[in-house]
C-alpha cells in the first residue's frame, strides 16, 4: 500500500505543478453546480436557468458538489454565489478545484488497489503505473477538467467485488455508479445478464430470493437519488436535463467512432454521384463546420436517429451478452464490460472523446495477463490519448501533452519488456482460465519478449505523421483555410485504431472456451 | 556460448535457448528495471520545464535545444563514472541521473525565476566526465568554455587546478603536461574572446561588467558568511570596499587551501569531487558580491556524490530550496518549490541503500533532522502568513538565512574531513601494496 501511495505521490506533484494550466468550460461548469448546489433548495436545481450550464448530472454527482460547496464556501464565499461567481477564475477557485480532483483521485486509488490485491508485485506495478499515471487521466482530469477519476475508481471497486464473487456488493457499487453518472449505463445490460446467471440461478426459490434482493438493493440506491425528486414533482425535469438528445450525432470535435466514417462515407459518396450527374439533394447543415444541430442530415445514405443508435449498439453488444449468458465467469467480467463501453463509444449517439477513457483503464487491468493483451494494450492507449490531443489547443499545452504522451508509452514499453522476458508461466490470478494458460504457453515457447508487429509500428508512425501534417505541413501548405481537415484527419486515423480494438476484443471474447 | 544479437531491449539468441533461471535472466530483468527508470527522466526534465513557461513555441523548442545540450552532457557524465563499477546496478544509475536532472532548484531557478545555468553546469559536468576518464585536455577545453558562459564557474577553478596539477606533478614529464593543459586553455580563452580582443580599452570594459565590485560584499539575505555575520559585525559601515575585497580574497583562497593541497599531494576520483564541493562552498561562503542562486554551484557535485552521501545530498538540497524560499516567493512560484520538493523528497525516498555502516549515530542523526526539518516547516508557514514587525521589516529572511547558514557549515567542514579521510585511506592502500 505504501507502494501504491508512492506512486500518487508523483502523480500528485505532477498534477500540482498543472494547476496553472488551460481549462476548458468544464471548470465553469462544475463552479457553477458548486454555487447552484449551495444557494438553491433542492427542488430548484434541476429547473434553474441562471447558467446556460444546467445539472445534466444524476442526483448523486448534485449531492456529491453539495458537499464540495460546503468547503468552497469555507475557502471564499464568490465561488457559491449564484450571480457573482459567473464566469470566476481567480487563483482561491482554481485551486479549489484542482485540489478537490486530485484529492478524489484517491477514490481511483482505492478502486485499483482492490483490483490488484491478489496479484503478484510485478504486475500489480504495471498496473499501477498504466492506471495512476495515465496520461489521459491528467489531460482529462487535471487539465481540461472534470471529475472522471472517482467515477472510474468506483467502477474498478465494482469490478473488483464481481472478480471475487461478491456479487451483490458489485451490483450494489455499479447502481451507486449509475446515480453518479448515467453514461456507465451502456454496460448495464452486461451487469443485468451476468448477475442474473451468476448470482440468481441455481434453483427456483433462492434464484428468486436473491433477484428480490438484488433488486431491492438497486431500487434502493435509485430511491436515496431520485427520492426527494418525485417528491418535488421534479422527475420530468430531471430526466429531461439528463438526457438531451436535441444535440446531434456527433459533437463539434468527432470522436473517433464508426459514425465518423458514416459521414465520411456519406460525403464522398454524394460528391462522387454529384460528380457523375445524378441531382443529389445536399443539405444545409454541414458536420465539417463544427455545428452542433439537432438532427444529422445525411445526402445519401439513412438518415441517423437516437433509436438506431441505440439498437447497433445492443447489436454490438450481443455476442458478449450471449457469452456471459452461457458462462458466466468472474474473470471475464472486465473485458465485457470494457467491450461494453467499446460498443457505446463506436455507435453510441453524441459520443464525446473523453468516452474513451471507461474503457481504456479497465483494460489496463487485463493488459498485463498475456503478451497478445499487453501489444493490444500499448497500441489502444497510445491511439486514444492520441486522440485527446485537440481538447488542448493552445500552444502552451503542446509540449506538456506530447510529452505526457511520450512519457507514457516509454514507461509502458519498459515495463511491459521487463514483463514478458521473464517467459513465465504460472498462473496469476485466483480465478484464472485456462485460456491464459494456453497463451502464456504460447509466449515461452517463442521467447520472444515484448516486440509489437510491423502492422502496428507502421501505425504508429502514421500517427506521428498525421502530428506533422497537422502542426507544421497544414499550416504551411494551406494557411488558414480548410483548418478542419487536420482535426478530421485525427479523427478518422483514431477510429481506425478504436475499430480495431473493438474487432480485437470482440474476437478474445468470443473465442474464450467455455469451460 | 552463441551469438545473441541485441533487439528492441529483449535480447534473443537464435541459436541456443535461454535457461529459464539463472544468470542471464536475472541480468535481463536487472537491466530491464533499470532501463524502466533511466528513459523516462529524460523527457520529465523538459516537462517539468513546460509546465512553466507561458511563451510561444519557438521559445519552448529553444529551451529544448538546450536542456538536451546539457542533458547529453549529464549522461557522459554517467557514463564515465559508471564505467569503472562493473557491478554497477542500473536502478542505481537510473536513480542518480533522475537526482542529477530533477534537481529542484535548478528547475526552480532556470525555468521559473529564469536563468541558463543548465548550460554552465552541463559544461563543468561534462568536464568532470573528462577529468574522470583521464581526458585532461578536453575537460580544460569544456572548463574553459563553462567559465565563458558565466564567470561563477570560477567557484570550480581551484578544484580543476589543484587535481589537475596534482596529477601532472605525478607523471614523468610534468613540466610539459602542465604547459600543455596551459596552451589548451589560453587558446580556449583567445577563441571565445576574439572579438574584443582588439583593444585593451574593449577587453577591460567586458571585465568591469563581469566583476561589478562596486555592487558590495553582499546583496540581499543569502546565507554566507559576510551576510550572516554582519548581523553582529557591520561590514560595510566599518571596511571600505577594497579592504573587503582584499578580506574576501583571504578568506576564500585560506579555506579552500586543504582541499587543493590534498588534492596536490594525492589526486584520485573520488577526492576530486569532494574537490569541487569544498571548493565551491568556500567560495559560496567567503566570495565577494554572492547571489541566492550561487548556492546551485555547491549543489552540482553533492549531486554527482549522490549515491556515495545520500544524506549530504538530501540536506543540501532541502537547504538550499529554504535558502531560496524567499526569492521564489518573490517570483510566485510557491505552488511548484511546494511540488517539486515533494517530488524530489518520493525520489529519494527510493536511494538506493548501500552505506549501512552508520547506525550508531543514526538516532542523534535523526532527531537533529526532524527537529531541523520541522523548525523549517514552521518557518515556512510563518513566511507565507505573517508579517514582519515594522521595526525588523527582514527578520524572518535573516532567520532562514540564520539557519541555512549554519547548516551549510556543518556540511562544508563534513566534506572537508571526508575528503582527507580519503587521504588516509590512500596513504594506508599504498603501505599495503608496498608491503606486498
Amino acid at each position: 500500500m505504501s507502494e501504491l501511495l508512492w506512486f500518487f505521490g508523483v502523480a500528485a506533484c505532477v498534477k500540482l505543478l498543472l494547476i496553472p494550466s488551460y481549462h476548458s468550460t468544464d471548470f465553469e461548469v462544475h463552479r457553477h453546480w458548486l454555487a447552484l448546489t449551495h444557494s438553491l433548495p433542492l427542488s430548484k436545481w434541476y429547473s434553474d436557468e441562471t447558467s446556460p450550464w444546467t445539472l445534466d448530472y444524476p442526483p448523486f454527482f448534485a449531492y456529491f458538489e453539495r458537499v464540495l460547496s460546503i468547503f468552497a464556501n469555507l475557502i471564499d464565499t464568490q465561488i457559491v454565489h449564484l450571480q457573482e461567481g459567473l464566469n470566476y477564475s481567480s487563483d482561491t477557485v482554481v485551486l479549489f478545484q484542482r485540489i478537490t480532483v486530485i484529492l478524489s483521485d484517491l477514490c481511483l486509488l482505492y478502486g485499483v488497489y482492490r483490483l490488484t490485491k491478489d496479484l503478484d508485485s510485478r504486475r500489480r506495478i504495471s498496473i499501477w503505473v498504466l492506471i495512476i499515471w495515465s496520461p489521459m487521466l491528467v489531460i482529462v482530469d487535471h487539465m481540461h477538467f472534470q471529475y472522471n477519476g472517482f467515477l472510474l475508481g468506483l467502477l474498478l471497486m465494482s469490478l473488483s467485488y464481481l472478480e471475487e464473487g461478491r456479487d451483490l456488493m458489485g451490483g450494489f457499487v455499479f447502481a451507486v455508479l449509475l446515480c453518479f453518472k448515467h453514461l456507465f449505463a451502456v454496460a448495464a445490460p452486461v451487469y443485468f445478464v451476468y448477475l442474473l446467471r451468476h448470482y440468481c440461478w441455481g434453483g427456483f426459490v433462492r434464484g428468486f430470493r436473491r433477484l428480490s434482493v438484488l433488486g431491492a438493493v438497486v431500487v434502493a440506491v435509485f430511491a436515496a437519488a431520485y427520492a426527494p425528486f418525485v417528491y418535488h414533482g421534479q422527475i420530468q425535469q430531471v430526466l429531461h436535463r439528463m438526457f438531451p438528445f436535441g444535440r446531434g450525432l456527433c459533437h463539434a470535435y468527432w470522436a473517433p467512432n464508426f459514425w465518423t466514417f458514416y459521414i465520411i462515407l456519406d460525403k464522398g459518396l454524394a460528391f462522387f454521384l454529384k460528380k457523375l450527374g445524378f441531382a443529389i439533394q445536399i443539405p444545409a447543415a454541414s458536420f465539417t463546420g463544427g455545428l452542433v444541430g439537432d438532427s444529422s442530415p445525411f445526402a445519401i445514405l439513412p438518415q441517423i436517429t437516437p433509436l438506431t443508435t441505440f439498437t447497433m449498439v445492443l447489436l454490438a453488444l450481443s455476442p458478449c451478452l450471449i457469452k456471459a449468458w452461457r458462462d458466466p465467469r468472474p474473470g471475464m467480467i472486465t473485458r465485457w464490460v470494457a467491450y461494453a463501453y467499446t460498443c457505446g463509444f463506436l455507435f453510441g449517439w453524441h459520443v464525446h472523446e473523453k468516452a474513451s477513457l471507461h474503457f481504456v483503464i479497465p483494460l489496463a487491468t487485463v493488459a498485463v495477463q498475456n503478451l497478445d493483451n499487453a501489444r493490444h494494450y500499448f497500441l489502444l492507449s497510445i491511439v486514444s490519448c492520441y486522440s485527446l490531443f485537440p481538447l488542448l489547443f493552445e500552444a502552451q499545452e503542446y509540449p506538456i501533452k506530447v510529452l505526457l504522451l511520450l512519457l507514457h508509452s516509454i514507461i509502458m514499453w519498459l515495463a511491459f519488456s521487463a514483463q514478458f522476458t521473464k517467459e513465465e508461466t504460472a498462473p496469476i490470478k485466483k480465478k484464472v482460465d485456462q485460456l491464459e494458460k494456453r497463451s502464456s504457453n504460447a509466449t515461452a515457447k517463442r521467447g520472444e519478449g515484448f516486440v509489437i508487429g510491423g502492422v502496428e509500428k507502421s501505425y504508429l508512425v502514421g500517427l506521428l505523421a498525421v502530428e506533422i501534417w497537422g502542426q507544421l505541413l497544414h499550416p504551411l501548405l494551406f494557411g488558414d483555410k480548410l483548418s478542419f481537415v487536420p482535426l478530421m484527419l485525427i479523427s478518422i486515423y483514431s477510429g481506425l485504431g478504436i475499430m480495431y480494438s473493438w474487432i480485437w476484443q470482440l474476437r478474445w471474447i468470443i473465442r474464450s472456451p467455455n469451460i | 556460448m552463441g551469438i545473441l544479437r541485441h533487439r528492441g531491449i529483449g535480447w534473443r539468441s537464435p541459436l541456443i535457448c535461454h535457461p529459464r533461471n539463472g544468470i542471464l535472466t536475472v541480468q535481463a530483468m536487472i537491466s530491464a528495471t533499470g532501463d524502466l527508470t533511466i528513459l523516462p527522466l529524460l523527457p520529465t526534465r523538459v516537462m517539468s520545464m513546460a509546465c512553466f513557461s507561458d511563451s510561444s513555441i519557438l521559445k519552448q523548442f529553444l529551451f529544448s535545444l538546450l536542456e538536451a545540450t546539457s542533458l547529453i552532457l549529464v549522461l557522459y557524465f554517467i557514463a564515465v563514472y559508471y564505467a569503472g563499477h562493473s557491478n554497477g546496478r542500473k536502478t542505481d544509475i537510473a536513480w542518480h541521473i533522475a537526482i542529477m536532472l530533477l534537481n529542484p532548484c535548478l528547475v526552480l531557478i532556470d525555468h521559473g525565476h529564469f536563468q541558463y545555468n543548465c548550460i554552465s553546469l552541463g559544461l563543468t559536468v561534462a568536464a568532470v566526465a573528462a577529468v574522470l576518464s583521464e581526458k585532461e585536455l578536453l575537460a580544460c577545453f569544456l572548463f574553459c568554455l563553462g567559465l565563458n558562459h558565466k564567470q561563477m564557474t570560477a567557484y570550480f577553478a581551484p578544484a580543476f587546478f589543484s587535481h589537475l596539477l596534482g596529477k601532472c606533478l605525478r607523471r614523468q614529464n610534468p613540466l610539459l603536461e602542465v604547459s600543455k593543459l596551459g596552451l589548451v586553455v589560453l587558446g580556449t580563452f583567445a577563441l571565445v574572446w576574439w572579438p574584443y580582443l582588439h583593444s585593451m580599452e574593449a577587453f577591460l570594459r567586458v571585465l568591469a561588467r563581469l566583476a561589478p565590485f562596486e555592487r558590495g560584499i553582499f546583496e540581499d539575505y543569502v546565507a554566507n558568511f559576510w551576510c550572516t555575520t554582519s548581523v553582529l559585525i557591520k561590514w560595510k559601515k566599518m571596511f571600505a570596499t577594497e579592504s573587503l575585497k582584499l578580506f574576501s580574497l583571504g578568506a576564500t583562497i585560506s579555506s579552500c587551501l586543504p582541499s587543493m593541497v590534498q588534492q596536490i599531494w594525492a589526486p584520485s576520483s573520488q577526492g576530486f569531487l569532494y574537490g569541487l564541493l569544498n571548493s565551491a562552498f568556500s567560495f559560496y561562503m567567503f566570495s565577494f558580491q554572492v547571489h541566492e542562486k550561487s548556492i546551485l554551484l555547491p549543489l552540482l557535485p553533492a549531486t554527482l556524490l549522490a549515491l556515495e552521501e545520500p544524506f549530504l545530498l538530501k540536506w543540501i538540497t532541502l537547504n538550499a530550496l529554504f535558502s531560496m524560499f524567499p526569492l521564489l516567493c518573490r517570483d510566485k512560484l510557491v505552488l511548484p518549490y511546494i511540488a517539486l520538493s515533494a517530488l524530489f523528497i518520493l525520489i529519494c525516498h527510493h536511494v538506493p541503500d548501500r552505506r549501512q555502516d552508520r547506525k550508531e549515530t543514526r538516532s542523534f542523526n535523526s532527531f537533529m533532522t526532524t527537529f531541523l526539518v520541522f523548525c523549517s516547516v514552521v518557518l515556512h508557514g510563518v513566511y507565507l502568513t505573517m508579517d514582519p514587525p515594522s521595526r525588523y521589516p527582514f527578520l524572518f529572511e535573516a532567520v532562514i538565512m540564520l539557519l541555512c547558514f549554519s547548516q551549510f557549515m556543518f556540511l562544508a567542514f563534513y566534506s572537508n574531513a571526508k575528503q582527507w579521510m580519503l587521504l588516509k585511506h590512500t596513504i594506508l592502500m599504498d603501505k599495503e601494496k608496498k608491503l606486498l
